[in-house]
């Protein structure tokens, strides 16, 4: 398959592992976290980390857009589903996330009508197809899924269909980046960058990464050969001394990014004050929500929601584990009381979830592994 | 007037010697009722096309006199929706599924039952090519339908058309396969390329404005399981064999690793897939190893009978596609390892959750 295999090759890969092995100072460890979600999973589905020395570590970052909805928002998009002739629709990822009463899924079972759609688009669809219903789209994710809610805000304004709505819970990546940053204990020697936030943002965003923070970051693609050249990248700025953005993925992610998308975005959505990250807490400026202008269009000004803060069950470590301070496997409850059967928390509910990718694929110690398979 | 009230007694009683037609374009709750309605439905629908001496019958029950050997019996119910896609309906899909049931067993199918769920309103026409393709299903497999019920239940109450079938056959092989038989050394293949299935149904819902010509994989597996265990020594080495339905081949591997104690280990490069489906897998980030096949099945055999196996599945149509695509080892016990064709290893787990609901 094209534009696929060619990322895929072992012998490239082999040749790479060498580079970054080569790079490697001796006695020094090194600590890489992948903010995105995608690259965990990349890292897990095609075992990349058996390429890395025992001195590299990959650290999960808060990139999962799933992981860091809180409770209490999704009782709330569970609260609107319940009103009479609501529709509500989600992404797929969405539908086993708990909240403080229960799934999309266990609301679904009880006859709250939650459908999930590919795209915001398909939620349109219903809502004209359906004139006597009132279709609510949950809206989750980074600026790569913001710009396809607010393009879909457009349709809907042209077209004046009225009984369509967003539940905004986009958020924006810098902001949790920034708070990592100034956590206590937080120590990582570099980033790989969101790809596909990158497509939208640009590169620009994480300047003050490299520059005022001195971390490196390479923005980094989704095939495993991305995964280690951007490595590979990062272990040579530490080796030269350097500390820049540099752009592995030039294949898709201009550094400027796409105005375009960018555009449409700030047409329909500016930044909330503050709202909450699962595990992270509040954090000032981080998400967007709808703008005056498209509050015809804003669930959160046609329902009443309860907006209740709902604290995370006492067991759950989903903090840490975002922040990178512990590895999954470290939580408490990790795949005895929190499997990706009955998650409680939400890494472990969507396949770029830290715990849930660690749980599905990598859940053997990396040596057992090497040496049943080497058999 | 000018006919007596004896012409039409005799007329209605003519009449009612008429193999009965069904001319509604719908089906009410009264062709569920179990009167008048429900036996025409059956008579001219069902028995028009399933047709054979058992079923003419039209008893409560069916008595049937077996051929010597163990008895096979297995039931699977039918919800898929669309109920008609690319390469095949719910009619065949129900038909084989449950003849391949039997054949992983090794049994030689025999007869089925039929059962419908119909909700009121389906069209005529559509039960009609639904029992028609059922009946080229059943002719295929070599098997009859000798039994069967029909219920209609308001509209709203289901989607369409449920069916559940119920087989037997007849296992004339003296081995004992399953997944507990599985030990280290064994080879495991599979039949042909996997998840058409799943990828057409999945497109044929239309939710996903992909567009290609991939076509269901449905068919009976009686034929190619016979071709293994017509090869003296490889029937002899046979462990367990299993079609690749819900949960895809990841889920029955995790099933032997876990009922025998042992490891898998699959070489993801060995797997086959066509490329539309791993397009389409790509696109939807979903792995080829957990989408539903309902004509290929997993084979796992004596290590050293692994060619001899292919050999013989390659002579039937349905096998020419198999491969080997991995081996059992010792350790880790329970646990399903795939080699990725990237290089590294990683688990592979059952499924959690349904990603494709109703697909069968």
């Amino acid at each position: 398959m094209r534009f696929v295999d060619e990322y895929r090759d072992a012998e490239a890969a082999s040749a790479l592992a060498g580079d970054i092995a080569a790079l490697c100072e001796p006695g020094r460890a090194y600590r890489f976290m992948e903010i995105c979600g995608g690259h965990t999973h990349t890292i897990y589905k095609h075992g990349i980390e058996d390429y890395l020395p025992e001195a590299v570590t990959l650290i999960h970052g808060p990139g999962c857009p799933v992981c860091v909805i809180p409770m209490g928002r999704v009782d709330d998009a569970i609260h609107i589903a319940q009103q009479p002739d609501v529709v509500l629709t989600s992404f797929g990822d969405m539908l086993r996330v708990p909240g403080s009463r229960g799934s999309f899924l266990d609301a679904k079972a009880a006859g709250a009508d939650i459908r999930m759609v590919y795209s915001p688009l398909d939620s349109l669809k219903i809502a004209r197809e359906n004139p006597d219903k009132r279709v609510v789209f949950m809206a989750i994710g980074f600026e790569t899924t913001a710009p396809s809610t607010a393009m879909t805000l457009l349709r809907a304004a042209e077209a004046q269909i009225t009984n369509f709505s967003v539940f905004c819970n986009h958020v924006t990546i810098t902001p949790p980046i920034k708070t990592l940053l100034d956590s206590p204990g937080f120590t990582v020697d570099g980033f790989l960058g969101p790809g596909h936030v990158s497509t939208v943002v640009g590169c620009g965003p994480y300047e003050f990464i490299a520059a005022e923070r001195g971390r490196p970051v390479v923005v980094a693609g989704f095939e495993p050969l991305d995964i280690l050249e951007s490595v590979r990248m990062l272990m040579r700025q530490l080796a030269e001394g350097r500390s820049e953005v540099e752009n592995e993925y030039t294949r898709v992610v201009p550094w400027e990014g796409n105005p375009a998308a960018l555009a449409v975005m700030e047409e329909t959505m500016e930044l909330r004050p503050y709202f909450e990250w699962r595990g992270l807490g509040f954090i000032a400026r981080s998400a967007l929500r709808l703008r005056e202008k498209y509050a015809a269009y804003d669930a959160e000004r046609i329902f009443e929601i309860p907006g209740l803060r709902v604290p995370d069950p006492r067991a759950c470590q989903c903090g840490e584990v975002l922040k990178g301070v512990i590895k999954p496997w470290e939580c408490a409850v990790f795949g005895t009381g929190c499997t990706p059967e009955k998650p409680i928390g939400t890494c472990m509910v969507s396949s770029e979830g830290a715990c849930a990718a660690y749980y599905n694929f990598g859940r053997f110690s990396r040596a057992r592994v090497k040496e049943a398979s080497n058999r | 007037m000018n006919f007596t009230e004896q012409q039409v007694l005799d007329r209605i009683d003519k009449a009612r010697r008429r193999r009965p037609r069904l001319t509604a374009e719908r089906i009410t709750l009264a062709d569920g009722a179990g009167g008048k309605a429900t036996h025409t439905l059956i008579e001219a629908v069902f028995l028009e096309h399933f047709r054979n001496p058992f079923l003419e019958r039209l008893d409560d029950e069916v008595t049937i006199t077996l051929p010597p050997g163990r008895l096979a019996f297995t039931t699977d119910s039918y919800v898929v929706s669309p109920l008609f896609f690319p390469g095949g309906d719910i009619g065949d899909l129900a038909v084989n599924g449950t003849v391949n049931d039997l054949a992983m067993g090794g049994a030689r199918p025999l007869y089925l039952s039929a059962a419908f769920v119909l909700e009121e309103g389906f069209p005529t026409a559509d039960l009609r090519r639904i029992a028609a393709s059922m009946a080229a299903a059943a002719e295929a497999a070599g098997v009859a339908i000798v039994t069967g019920d029909t219920k209609v239940v308001e509209k709203g109450h289901a989607d369409g058309c449920f069916i559940t079938t119920a087989g037997v056959g007849i296992v004339e092989h003296p081995f004992d396969l399953g997944p507990a038989q599985v030990r280290p050394g064994d080879a495991v293949l599979v039949s042909g390329p996997i998840g058409d299935h799943g990828v057409t149904v999945m497109l044929a819902r239309g939710e996903l404005d992909i567009e290609s010509d991939l076509t269901s994989d449905t068919a009976p597996l009686h034929a190619p399981v016979a071709a293994l265990l017509a090869v003296p020594e490889v029937a002899a080495g046979l462990r367990c064999m299993r079609d690749a339905t819900r949960g895809g081949v990841a889920t029955i591997l995790n099933e032997f690793a876990t009922a025998s104690g042992t490891a898998v280990v699959v070489d993801e490069a060995a797997i086959p897939v066509r490329a539309e489906v791993r397009g389409a897998s790509e696109l939807l980030g979903i792995d080829p190893l957990y989408i539903a096949c309902e004509g290929r099945f997993v084979i796992v055999v004596d290590g050293r009978q692994a060619d001899a196996a292919l050999a013989a599945l390659r002579t039937h149509p349905l096998g020419a596609g198999a491969v080997a695509i991995g081996t059992v080892v010792d350790d880790p016990p329970g646990l399903v390892l795939l080699n990725t064709e990237f290089g590294g290893t990683r688990i592979v787990d059952m499924l959690v959750g349904d990603p494709l609901p109703r697909i069968c």
